[in-house]
């Protein structure tokens, strides 16, 4: 028998089933993701917007999904251009079950297990617009946004590009994933500006328990996410793991920590926050540092995220879920940490400042400014441009009676009390 | 007095109360119909027209001179210019007792200092 698999796999040329089997995992933890990003980002909003919220972060498994197929894959995987790939790959032309060059798993697995990024990625921004922009648009801003910032940043930084060429490190998306959606979160806000009632009246979350439920679920898939970021089975999949459980560990306890000297009460949406934060900054060092690297990562990340949390809301930017606070800034530290402590004794790979690598720390940097700077100016445009064409934003009679029941007919929690059934009337 | 309002409005009308001084007064979620357009819902093959609406009902005892500033609060807290906006029913009060003190009538709605 064993002979028999040793075969296929040598007929399969060069795709070692072990690894595969690890990536298949991995591809759905990470599919997971985005429904639990929806279940998070729901607790958080009002009761009214719930079905919306969630239905932003399902809508990018169709639209996202669809779109990466027809081109996305190609713009960010063809070839070796230094911002953009090539289009020999548009409808996964060339993309067989096959090994994909250079790794040991089928190349159509791995155009599934990228997509799986991508379609969070998109989701995460509508964190900055919830309560407010209308589902249609948002759909269209998704899919552009797919191919016009994700998919460029992904060939920038994994697909050879310019970043790749100059050696910056990024495990798992601190470029294209976390810094990318953070600050186009940022000019999303700007754009579709605040919810009519910001400033003026509290706009609580309106379920703890989806919030925190919603982050375990994302801290489970999260495994995946870095731990499949290996691209194998092997050593750089198991420090991954380890560092995804490590550091939103330590980042929990600082952020418990912060809230208990702050206000002298551990909050639950606090610890929400916590553990994607961890998460997000673990992210682009999972396989490069080392366990307690990890640590440290986790408790450092902490504290920008929570002093921004805390003074954001003062301002007029009504960047609704904070994404710029948790996956941008918890990005940029990631990726700036990497530039100081990556460890070559652990990952095999390559060293930070601290172990003698003073080169690669300018590079994250400059990695950080671009991918920033490019992210929001992106944004900016895109919606700016879509606002051309179409509303953004409901009326504000519709943003009163909420999302839920303006932009799709129904309800999260309905009783049926004074529900009247229409007969449809039979041929 | 009674105020039926929209729940959307309902901080607003609050707000506009707590302005107006007005500090006694409870409220609670309840379901009715004034004649505003029904609103259609479709979960997978069935198709339904919710007949009754969610709206905020205010209940304010205040004493004589206060049911025109009250009035004027609440209705400026809760008009959206649509169908549905609610109403306010104004009704004479027989007796109150403040059950702490037993004070009665107006003593009994005077917010204490």
């Amino acid at each position: 028998m064993a002979d028999l698999l040793a075969t296929t796999a040598a007929a399969a040329g060069g795709i070692d089933t072990g690894d595969t089997a690890w990536m298949l995992v991995s591809t759905a933890l990470v599919l997971m993701m985005t429904p639990a990003l929806g279940l998070f980002y729901a607790g958080l909003v009002r009761s009214k917007n719930t079905l919306n919220t969630f239905m932003m972060s399902v809508g990018a498994l169709g639209v996202v999904t669809v779109a990466w197929v027809v081109v996305g894959y190609s713009i960010a995987f063809d070839g070796g251009g230094s911002l953009v790939g090539g289009l020999h790959h548009a409808f996964l032309r060339g993309v067989g079950p096959g090994v994909q060059p250079g790794l040991t798993i089928p190349a159509l697995l791995f155009v599934v297990f990228e997509a799986s990024f991508c379609i969070i990625t998109a989701a995460l921004i509508s964190g900055a617009v919830v309560e407010r922009m209308r589902f249609g648009p948002f759909l269209v801003f998704m899919t552009v946004w797919s191919l016009v910032v994700y998919a460029p940043l992904a060939h920038q930084v994994w697909g050879g590009g310019w970043l790749a060429q100059h050696g910056v490190l990024d495990w798992a998306g601190g470029v294209p994933v976390e810094m990318a959606s953070g600050f186009s979160a940022f000019a999303a806000a700007i754009v579709v500006g605040a919810r009519k009632d910001y400033g003026r009246q509290a706009l609580l979350p309106h379920n703890g328990v989806y919030a925190l439920l919603g982050a375990g679920l994302l801290w489970f898939g999260w495994f995946g996410f870095n731990g499949g970021s290996a691209l194998t089975s092997g050593r750089g999949a198991a420090l991954s793991f380890a560092n995804t459980l490590f550091a939103p560990a330590a980042t929990l306890v600082a952020w418990i920590v912060l809230d208990l000297v702050r206000a002298r009460k551990a909050t639950a949406i606090g610890a929400a926050t916590a553990i994607i934060v961890g998460a997000v900054a673990i992210t682009p060092a999972a396989g490069y540092v080392s366990p307690l690297g990890a640590l440290g990562l986790g408790l450092l990340a902490a504290i920008p995220s929570y002093a921004f949390i805390v003074w954001r809301p003062r301002t007029r930017l009504d960047e609704s879920l904070d994404v710029l606070a948790a996956h941008g800034l918890g990005g940029v530290t990631g990726i700036l940490f990497v530039g100081f402590f990556a460890a070559k004794s652990w990952s095999g790979i390559g060293d930070g400042l601290i172990y003698g690598d003073a080169g690669r720390l300018g590079w994250q940097a400059i990695a950080v400014v671009v991918t920033c700077a490019y992210a929001f100016g992106a944004t900016f445009v895109i919606l700016r441009v879509l606002a051309l064409f179409t509303r953004l934003r409901v009326s504000s009679r519709d943003e009163g009676l909420g999302l839920d029941v303006s932009q799709h007919g129904e309800e999260a929690y309905t009783t049926g009390e004074g529900a009247i059934l229409v007969r449809l009337t039979e041929s | 007095m009674v105020a039926i309002v929209r729940p959307e409005r309902a901080n607003d009308v609050l707000e506009a109360l707590y302005r107006a001084d007005v500090r006694g007064l409870s409220m609670s979620r309840v379901q009715g119909h004034g004649g505003e357009t029904d609103r259609v819902e479709t979960y997978r093959g069935t198709t339904v027209k919710m007949e009754l609406a969610e709206k905020v009902r205010f209940e304010v005892a205040v004493s004589d001179h206060f049911v025109e500033p009250t009035i004027k609060a609440i209705q400026d807290g809760a008009r959206t210019g649509e169908v549905g906006d609610g109403k306010i029913f104004v009704l004479d009060i027989d007796k109150v007792v403040r059950i702490r003190t037993g004070e009665e009538d107006t003593e009994a709605v005077t917010p204490v200092v």
